[in-house]
């Protein structure tokens, strides 16, 4: 039903194909964030790839550098409604993360973990083949603190939630277990073109 | 403190029953949702407004109103002068217009009595908003948890909700007020009179008689981000530390 005397913004017929339902475009990045906002010293910085509680590698600042990168321009979309078009990131695929611990995905499911005690499941579905990236740097640059500088996991196709910000490791997982968002009432999934916003979306 | 939600939040048309300028930009919108829901202070409502032409467009708002005072849920919307739905609600909105919302939503940036305290409130300009809430909701269960809220604004008249404040304090012995005003001299002594910085949440906690056991924080990110990093270093723990940062 329509609402009394709204219209909204004027918008480009294109927009319809890339922003979902319920989104909005925006012309600056907005930062949300759980918590105080940490700092991470890439000389102590780490990421920890593991199989449930069996870690399975670690890789230092240096050496997570030295592995291939990757540039993507992707559409996000934040849960809060903003989306932004064309954004540029360069980072390490995970597909390429998996390859340098010489291993295959060992089950469906994963945990990000941050340095803030954050987490998001993910399923290794739309980790893996080239769909989303531990990031390093967004718009040639080096990712700020805000933005979850050092590094940042990249999962463009889903609610920006997702893509934890100061990310620091992946854990394989037997089940889907809910991460911090999806503990307090965000989806498990997460998909913004269902508008999978909520729990019971 | 994780509030994990069973039932399903379903859309509503509310019907606005009042609107109450609180300062130049922002006022209180009261709306009546035919089945009222029991929210807990800090949560959000989601707003959608729809377009002839059916395009939709979607907002989260923080409630104003304490849980179980009223049977209406106050919103208070700044308006933004390029926003979208802000002009909409101040420009076009009117009493009994029938607004679709769903609610109540978030688990993070909450807190009740039960919670207990101390509790430091730290908020900037309209990021005063789920902080009234939860001082609200103490003040109507007459919490014995020590509440302070530090709430920075330019002046006096941009501080939203503030005779409201004041008039908590006045009745409320475990409640105390600290103004930070920028562009501004405060009338009261205890008030500060410059942004926000250690000494001045050094001081603030201090009036809590003992650390706090909770910590929220609501404004811009570039508040939140020198409020939260001067918590920090006066000895809060981040654990401890909720934020939340209009987008």
């Amino acid at each position: 039903m329509a609402t009394r005397g709204f219209t909204g913004r004027p918008r480009e017929p294109e927009q319809k194909d890339r922003v979902p339902p319920g989104q909005h475009l925006v012309d600056y990045f907005p930062v949300l964030t759980a918590g105080p906002t940490p700092h991470i010293a890439t000389e102590s910085w780490k990421f920890t790839l593991k199989v449930g509680p069996r870690p399975v590698k670690t890789w230092t600042w240096a050496e997570f550098n030295a592995l291939p990168m990757t540039k993507m321009v992707r559409d996000i979309h934040c849960v809060t409604t903003w989306s932004m078009l064309d954004t540029t990131w360069e980072g390490v695929l995970i597909d390429d993360l998996l390859a340098d611990a010489f291993i295959e995905p060992p089950t469906k499911f994963l945990l990000a973990h941050s340095y803030d005690g954050y987490s998001t499941n993910v399923p290794a579905a739309d980790l893996l083949t080239g769909k989303a990236m531990v990031a390093l740097k967004y718009g040639g640059k080096p990712l700020e603190r805000d933005h979850g500088g050092p590094a940042r996991l990249l999962v463009p196709h889903l609610y920006f939630w997702k893509s934890a910000k100061w990310v620091n490791g992946l854990q394989f997982t037997e089940r889907d277990e809910a991460g911090f968002w999806e503990l307090r009432g965000y989806h498990i999934y997460g998909d913004p073109w269902k508008e999978q916003r909520y729990t019971d979306d | 403190m994780i509030d994990t939600i069973n039932r399903e939040i379903r859309w509503q048309e509310a019907r606005i029953t009042r609107i109450v300028a609180r300062t130049k930009t922002l006022s209180s919108f009261f709306f009546l949702p035919p089945e009222p829901f029991a929210h807990r202070a800090g949560q959000h409502v989601d707003v959608r407004l729809t377009a002839p032409d059916g395009y939709v467009a979607l907002r989260s708002y923080s409630i104003a109103s304490a849980p179980n005072t009223v049977p209406e849920i106050e919103l208070a919307i700044d308006r933004l002068d390029d926003g979208e739905v802000s002009p909409f609600f101040h420009d076009v909105a009117e009493v009994g217009d029938e607004i679709e919302l769903r609610g109540p939503l978030g688990g993070h940036f909450v807190w009740s009595p039960t919670n207990g305290g101390p509790l430091l409130l730290i908020g900037g300009g309209s990021g005063v908003v789920p902080l009234l809430a939860m001082i609200r909701h103490g003040f109507a269960e007459k919490s014995d948890a020590r509440v302070v809220l530090l709430f920075s604004a330019r002046t006096a008249a941009e501080a939203p909700f503030l005779d409201d404040l004041l008039a908590i304090e006045a009745e409320w012995e475990n409640f105390t007020l600290r103004l930070a005003l920028t562009r501004e001299t405060p009338s009261r002594p205890s008030d500060y009179a410059r942004r926000i910085d250690g000494p001045i949440i050094t001081d603030t906690i201090k009036t809590l008689g003992a650390a706090p056991k909770h910590v929220f924080i609501c404004g811009s990110n570039a508040f939140v981000n020198v409020a939260a990093d001067r918590a920090v270093e006066a000895g809060m723990p981040a654990e401890i530390i909720r934020t939340e940062r209009y987008g």
